[in-house]
C-alpha cells in the first residue's frame, strides 16, 4: 500500500483506516443497510412517520444499499397545478380540434364549434401553465431559440407554436362566422396537429430519469391519448346537443378503455417502479380516476341507449373529464414519488447488474 | 442530432464516444478533459465544497446539521457543485476477511469492533451521453471543447428539465435565482490554462484533473495495486466508455458499491431510448386520429339521424 508506516501503525493501535477492508463486507453491510433505513424513517413527514414505521416493521427489511436513505435522483421541480395540468390540457385541446374537425366535415355544427373554443382555451390556459412554470417565464421565448429532436419540450414548443395559433384561427372564425375558408383549413390542421400534441407529452416525461415515467416509456403514449380522447370525448358530451354527440361518446369510451388497458399493461411490465401508481398521493388520484372513469363510462353508455339523456351525458362528460385531470395528476405524482425514494432507482439498477453475463 | 441515440454503441459509435466534443461540433478541440476521484485517499477535508464555493461564487445553501456522519452538505445541487459524503461502516470481528492480506487484516488487530470510514468527493459526472444535455429545450446546456458540459447561464430559462433527467440528480434549479446551476469543470480557469478549484485545493490528490485518457489509464493502475494490496473492494466507476452514459468525464475509484455513497449503480442516459419514445407517441398519434375517425364512421350525419329519430318516433 502507498501509505506510510506511521499511518500504518496508526491504524494497527486504533480505528480502521481507509485500507482496513478486505474482501469480505458482509456484516458492515447489514448494519449499515439498518442505519439507512433508520434515516428514512426518520425522513417521512409528520404524521405520516408513523404509519409508515409500522408498515415497515412488518416487512422485510429493503434489500438495498443506499446512502443514508437519500435519493440517489433529484425531484422535478416542476410545479404539478402547472405541468400536469398542462398534460390535461394539451390533451383535453388536442383531441378536441380532431372530434371538431371530425364533427365539421360531417355537419356537426355545435360539436364542431364547441370542441374549437374547447381546444382554444385548453391550450391558451396550457401555455399560461408552462410559461409560469419556468424559472425565468421573461424568456421563455428561448424555448424557440433552437429546434432539438432530442429534447421532446424543444419539440413540444415548436408543435404548440403552430398548433396554438391553428386552433386559435379555427374557433374565433367559428365564433364570429367570418373568414369561413380560413377557418376551415385552420380547423383541419388544428385537427391534424392535435394528435400530436396529445401524445408528445407522453414522450416529455418518459424521457427522464424517473422510474416510474422511464419505465413507463412503452405505453405512456397509449395512456396519453387515451386519456386526451377520454377528456375531449367528456368536453364534447357536456356541451354539444344530444342528438350531435354521438361521435364524442364513442371517442370518449374507446379512449377510456385504451387508456385503462394501457395503466393496466405497464404497470404489469415495468416492475417495481409500478407501486408508486398504487400508494400515497398517486395512489389515491389514480383510484379515483378509475372510479371516475367508471361512473363517467356508465353514464354515457345510459345517456346514449334508448331515449336519450341529456342530463346523463352531461354527468358521463363531467366525470370523464374528471377521470383525465386525475390520471394526469395521478402520473405526475407517481414520477415525482419514484424519484424520491432510492430504491426505484438502486434495487432495478442492481438486478440489472447483477444479471448481466460478466 | 447524433447517431448514438437508441442503438447499440457500434465501434465507429464508440470512437465518437470517447471524443464528444467532436461529436458536439468542435473541431480542432484540446483533448478530453476531466476528473479521476480516488476516494481511497480522500480524508473528507472538503477543501474541494470550499473552493468550489469560493472560485464560482455559489451562493450558500443553508447551514444544518443532518446526522449523516460529517456530512451536512447532504447531496449535490445548484449551490452544491462539490459534495462530501461520510459513510462509517461498522466493523465485526467476523466481518475480518479469512487469509486477507496485511492491511486488510490488520486494522482490527486490537480485537475491538470499530468502523470504516468512506469519504468520496462526488461531482458532476460531465456524461458522454448527458441526459441534461439532450433534453434542454433552449440549448442553454452545451458540451464545451473540453467535452465538458456547462450551463450558459444567460440562456437558460428555468424549465427545469434538465432535473429529472440527470441520472445522478446532479443538476438542480436554484430556487431563489430560477436558473439550473451545476459544475462548470471550472471552464474559465480552463480556459487561462489553470486546473479546476477543487482538483488544486485537494491536499491528498483524491481528485486529479487530466486528459480523459491519461486519468484512465493512471486510475486502473491504482486499482491493479489496491486489488494486489489486498484491497479487493476497490473498484472504478463510471471509467468505462461501454457504460450507459458512456463514460463518465468525471469517474471514480470506490471502496464499496456506488449505491452505498449515493451514486446509481447503473446509470443509463435515459435519451438511449428516445428513438422508441417518438415512435410510440407517433404510434399513438395516428391512433387517436383513427379512433375519432372511427368514432365518426357508421353514425350518419347529425341533420340525417335526427330526422331519422323524428320519423322514428312517430
Amino acid at each position: 500500500m502507498s501509505t506510510s508506516d506511521v499511518t500504518r501503525e496508526g491504524i494497527r493501535g486504533a480505528r480502521p483506516g481507509r485500507e482496513a477492508m478486505g474482501a469480505n463486507q458482509t456484516a458492515p453491510t447489514v448494519i449499515a443497510d439498518g442505519l439507512s433505513i433508520e434515516r428514512d424513517q426518520r425522513g417521512q413527514r409528520g404524521q405520516r412517520g408513523q404509519r409508515r414505521k409500522a408498515e415497515r416493521a412488518m416487512v422485510p427489511k429493503a434489500e438495498f444499499r443506499s446512502y443514508y436513505g437519500r435519493p440517489v435522483l433529484k425531484p422535478p421541480t416542476w410545479k404539478a397545478l402547472d405541468i400536469a395540468g398542462y398534460l390535461f390540457l394539451g390533451g383535453l385541446a388536442g383531441a378536441s380540434s380532431t372530434i371538431a374537425a371530425g364533427a365539421e366535415l360531417t355537419g356537426r355544427g355545435r360539436l364542431a364549434k364547441h370542441g374549437k373554443i374547447g381546444a382554444l382555451a385548453a391550450i391558451s390556459l396550457g401555455a399560461v401553465g408552462l410559461v409560469h412554470d419556468l424559472g425565468r417565464p421573461s424568456r421563455f421565448a428561448n424555448m424557440l431559440r433552437v429546434l432539438k429532436p432530442t429534447s421532446p419540450m424543444s419539440v413540444g414548443s415548436w408543435l404548440l407554436s403552430a398548433y396554438a395559433p391553428a386552433a386559435g384561427v379555427a374557433a374565433l372564425t367559428s365564433v364570429f362566422g367570418r373568414f369561413t375558408g380560413l377557418g376551415r383549413a385552420a380547423t383541419f390542421g388544428a385537427g391534424l396537429l392535435g394528435p400530436a400534441v396529445a401524445s408528445y407529452t407522453a414522450v416529455l416525461i418518459s424521457d427522464t430519469a424517473a422510474p416510474a415515467w422511464h419505465d413507463a416509456y412503452q405505453e405512456m403514449p397509449f395512456i396519453f391519448v387515451g386519456s386526451a380522447a377520454t377528456a375531449a370525448g367528456g368536453l364534447g358530451l357536456l356541451t354539444a346537443p344530444v342528438r350531435e354527440a354521438g361521435p364524442a361518446a364513442r371517442a370518449a369510451l374507446l379512449g377510456a378503455g385504451v387508456e385503462t388497458a394501457g395503466l393496466h399493461i405497464m404497470k404489469r411490465r415495468i416492475g417495481l417502479a409500478a407501486e408508486t401508481y398504487d400508494q400515497g398521493r398517486a395512489g389515491a388520484l389514480m383510484k379515483a380516476a378509475e372510479a371516475l372513469t367508471a361512473v363517467g363510462a356508465a353514464a354515457t353508455v345510459v345517456g346514449r341507449a334508448g331515449r336519450r339523456s341529456r342530463a346523463a351525458s352531461a354527468i358521463g362528460g363531467t366525470a370523464l373529464m374528471a377521470a383525465s385531470v386525475c390520471t394526469r395528476f395521478g402520473i405526475f405524482e407517481a414520477g415525482r414519488a419514484s424519484t424520491e425514494d432510492p430504491k426505484y432507482t438502486v434495487v432495478p439498477q442492481r438486478e440489472r447488474i447483477d444479471q448481466a453475463p460478466r | 442530432m447524433t447517431t448514438f441515440l437508441g442503438l447499440p454503441l457500434t465501434e465507429a459509435q464508440r470512437r465518437e464516444s470517447v471524443d464528444p466534443a467532436s461529436a458536439s461540433g468542435h473541431t480542432d478541440h484540446p483533448p478530453r478533459m476531466g476528473f479521476f476521484t480516488d476516494t481511497s485517499v480522500c480524508i473528507g477535508c472538503k477543501a474541494c465544497e470550499v473552493a468550489c464555493k469560493e472560485w464560482n461564487a455559489v451562493p450558500d445553501d443553508g447551514l444544518k446539521l443532518t446526522g449523516m456522519s460529517y456530512d451536512n452538505t447532504e447531496s449535490l445541487g445548484a449551490s452544491t457543485w462539490r459534495h462530501v459524503a461520510f459513510i462509517e461502516q461498522p466493523v465485526t470481528r467476523a466481518a475480518r476477511p479469512e487469509g486477507a492480506g496485511p492491511d486488510g487484516g490488520s486494522a482490527v488487530v486490537g480485537g475491538a469492533d470499530g468502523i470504516r470510514w468512506l469519504m468520496s468527493s462526488d461531482v458532476c459526472k460531465h456524461c458522454t451521453h448527458a441526459a441534461c444535455l439532450d433534453v434542454c429545450p433552449t440549448g442553454a446546456l452545451i458540451r464545451t471543447e473540453y467535452g465538458s458540459v456547462i450551463v450558459q447561464s444567460d440562456v437558460c430559462n428555468g424549465c427545469g428539465y434538465c432535473v429529472p433527467a440527470c441520472p445522478y440528480g446532479v443538476i438542480d434549479i436554484r430556487e431563489e435565482d430560477g436558473r439550473a446551476w451545476k459544475c462548470t469543470l471550472c471552464y474559465d480557469r480552463l480556459e487561462v490554462g489553470l486546473e479546476p478549484a477543487c482538483a488544486k485545493t485537494c491536499p491528498t490528490d483524491s481528485i486529479q484533473f487530466g486528459e480523459l485518457d491519461e486519468l484512465r489509464e493512471r486510475a486502473n493502475q491504482r486499482l491493479d495495486q489496491l486489488h494486489a494490496n489486498g484491497t479487493t473492494n476497490a473498484r472504478l466507476y463510471g471509467e468505462s466508455p461501454d457504460d450507459g452514459v458512456g463514460g463518465q468525464g468525471a469517474f471514480f475509484l470506490l471502496l464499496d458499491e456506488p449505491e452505498v455513497y449515493g451514486l446509481p449503480p447503473d446509470p443509463v442516459v435515459t435519451t438511449r431510448d428516445l428513438p422508441a419514445m417518438w415512435r410510440g407517441a407517433g404510434l399513438a398519434a395516428a391512433s387517436l386520429l383513427a379512433g375519432i375517425a372511427m368514432s365518426f364512421i357508421g353514425s350518419k350525419p347529425a341533420a340525417t339521424s335526427a330526422k331519422q329519430r323524428k320519423v322514428g318516433r312517430r
